[in-house]
């Protein structure tokens, strides 16, 4: 490494690219969002540098690496969640459609971009005005009961609650919450889905519907997920990007990224030597 | 058993002990007032006391409606000055300054909740009775909503912050502006809290006499309007008791009792809301 303040970025060639079988699939592949050499500040410390890659429509897109690495950040920047933070800036460019989310209006694209947390943050309502809330705030003409089960349907959780939609979300299980608020991220029909480390507070059991639900949701919407959960990645996600210390290190399609790495430091963290 | 454990075996039920005596003494203090006022008022506090309006020396009977009354229109006037103001200023607080700013109105809030109620109640004499050239039911009001104003900012700011920030971030990702957030989500998650802040904060100036005695004044009659001087309850107390006649003693301490039993039941109503509703729970 050189001693210049910023590390040299040692960013593969975008994978899709790499390999035969990728590049058959990326004649298919349309791209729906777009980071572009994305820095990104908390004050003046810098925490994701010169980041490019793409998040391919109606697949699931993992994000991994080590704690601190800048995963999460880059995640939030999608649907500019970044800007809740003070003294937080963003350089670069960030496509959704074709269209600059920088430039867009924050309430809307968020509507277009919706997130799943860490831990489940069921408001503290009924099971049903959870789910309704985007709809309700988005002053939603459409009948809304229909919404809320068909959210809940896709949230594989109807079943579970279907009576009791009046009770608190806080009687729900851990993994039943965090059902209920990807049910609510769907509710207003996002195009993408954020999802930041959804399984780190749950039970395997918990876990397993979750990822076993992102498999199924791709048709409905385009997901990034951030985990530090490799098995996680591997078993969920279509491609797979390994950031460390705030820089893209390799982004490949997921079996090649586990199997084959480009880079020895993607193997070194996947074969658990660090992290 | 060696001495060094014995002695700590000492220590401890020592200690046990007078955290035990001094629990109950806080309790018993709440039970003696409450005994002691039962026990002289509880005979002068009957019908006529709700009804009637004082009565002239000498006399015995009459009643405290036109305190009560008084009391009554001086904690609504409060409340529209000093919910308002605390509650909306607590908003901007908790959700929109700056640490900076923030410290600054906390701590001018904080110094505001010191300032000694008399110190208040010349202020609002100033401002609100010498213009005017007399005294008056507003200017009592604005007097006690003064003093509402820093509680209730304080505490509302509280219950704000206590709110997770993981609801705030779950409102906007779902693309909540941050005033929606504010009003659909932040807001509800807290009113428990925020409405038991300001009956507290109302049964606190309550019993305020120190205010009124420059600004409500005090008087023996049905108050003629706003801008009329006015009876409220404590002020009474206070009059009753300096005087030098048993019968208005033991209005005075019938007054005590009303009073107290009010504020009982603004608690009583407060915990009942808190029971209410959905509440976030403790992580």
């Amino acid at each position: 490494m050189n001693a210049t303040v910023r590390p040299a970025v040692s960013v593969n060639i975008p994978p899709i690219t790499t390999s035969a079988t990728a590049k058959e699939a990326s004649a298919a592949l349309a791209m729906r969002m777009t980071i572009s050499k994305v820095n990104f500040f908390y004050g003046s410390k810098q925490t994701l540098f010169d980041i490019s890659m793409g998040i391919a429509t109606s697949k699931v897109t993992s994000l991994i690496g080590p704690s601190g690495c800048g995963k999460s950040t880059l995640l939030r920047t999608l649907n500019r969640m970044h800007e809740t933070v003070r003294g937080a800036r963003l350089e670069g460019e960030i496509l959704l459609d074709g269209q600059n989310i920088l430039k867009q209006d924050v309430t809307a694209h968020r509507r277009r971009v919706g997130m799943v947390f860490q831990r489940p943050n069921p408001f503290p309502k009924s099971i049903f005005d959870n789910v309704a809330y985007g709809l309700r705030i988005n002053g939603s003409k459409d009948p809304i009961s229909e919404a809320v089960e068909k959210s809940l349907r896709h949230a594989a959780l109807w079943d579970e609650v279907k009576d009791h939609l009046h009770k608190s979300a806080y009687e729900l299980s851990g993994g039943q919450q965090q059902r209920l608020c990807i049910a609510r991220a769907l509710a207003v029909e996002p195009e993408v889905l954020l999802l930041d480390e959804p399984c780190s507070a749950l039970d395997p059991i918990s876990t397993a519907k979750i990822e076993e639900l992102l498999v199924q949701l791709k048709d409905l919407c385009t997901i990034a997920i951030v985990t530090h959960n490799m098995q996680q990645a591997a078993r969920v996600s279509d491609f797979t990007a390994f950031l460390l210390i705030g820089q893209l290190i390799e982004f490949s399609p997921t079996p090649q990224l586990f199997t084959t790495p480009g880079d020895p430091r993607t193997e070194a963290y996947i074969t658990g030597r660090f992290g | 058993m060696s001495p060094r454990l014995r002695w700590r075996k000492f220590v401890s039920g020592f200690m046990l002990g007078m955290t035990g005596v001094c629990a109950l003494v806080s309790v018993s203090v709440l039970f003696l007032i409450l005994g002691y006022l039962v026990y002289h008022g509880g005979t002068s506090v009957s019908w006529n006391f709700f009804t009637k309006l004082p009565a002239p020396v000498g006399e015995t009977g009459g009643g405290m409606a036109n305190a009560i009354v008084g009391s009554a229109k001086l904690l609504l006037l409060a409340a529209l000055i000093g919910v308002p103001v605390g509650f909306f200023g607590a908003i901007y607080l908790a959700e929109f300054s700056g640490s900076t700013t923030a410290f600054v109105v906390r701590y001018a809030a904080d110094l505001l909740n010191g300032v000694p109620s008399i110190v208040i109640g010349i202020f609002a004499y100033s401002l609100a009775v010498l213009p005017f050239k007399h005294f008056s039911t507003l200017s009592g009001g604005f007097a006690l909503g003064l003093m509402m104003i820093p509680i209730t900012l304080r505490s509302t700011e509280e219950f704000l912050r206590s709110v997770p920030n993981a609801l705030r971030e779950a409102a906007m990702a779902l693309g909540a502006s941050k005033s929606k957030t504010i009003a659909t989500v932040i807001v509800p998650a807290a009113y428990r809290g925020i409405l038991t802040a300001i009956l507290l904060a109302f049964a606190r100036v309550a019993g305020e006499t120190a205010p009124l005695l420059f600004t409500a004044f005090g008087n023996r009659f049905w108050s003629q309007g706003w801008n009329q001087p006015t009876a409220a309850l404590p002020e009474m107390i206070y009059r009753y008791a300096i005087s030098p006649y048993d019968d208005w003693h033991r209005q005075a301490w019938a007054a005590g009792l009303v009073l107290l039993g009010l504020i009982l039941v603004i608690n009583i109503v407060a915990r009942a809301i808190l029971s209410r509703g959905i509440a976030v729970p403790r992580t």
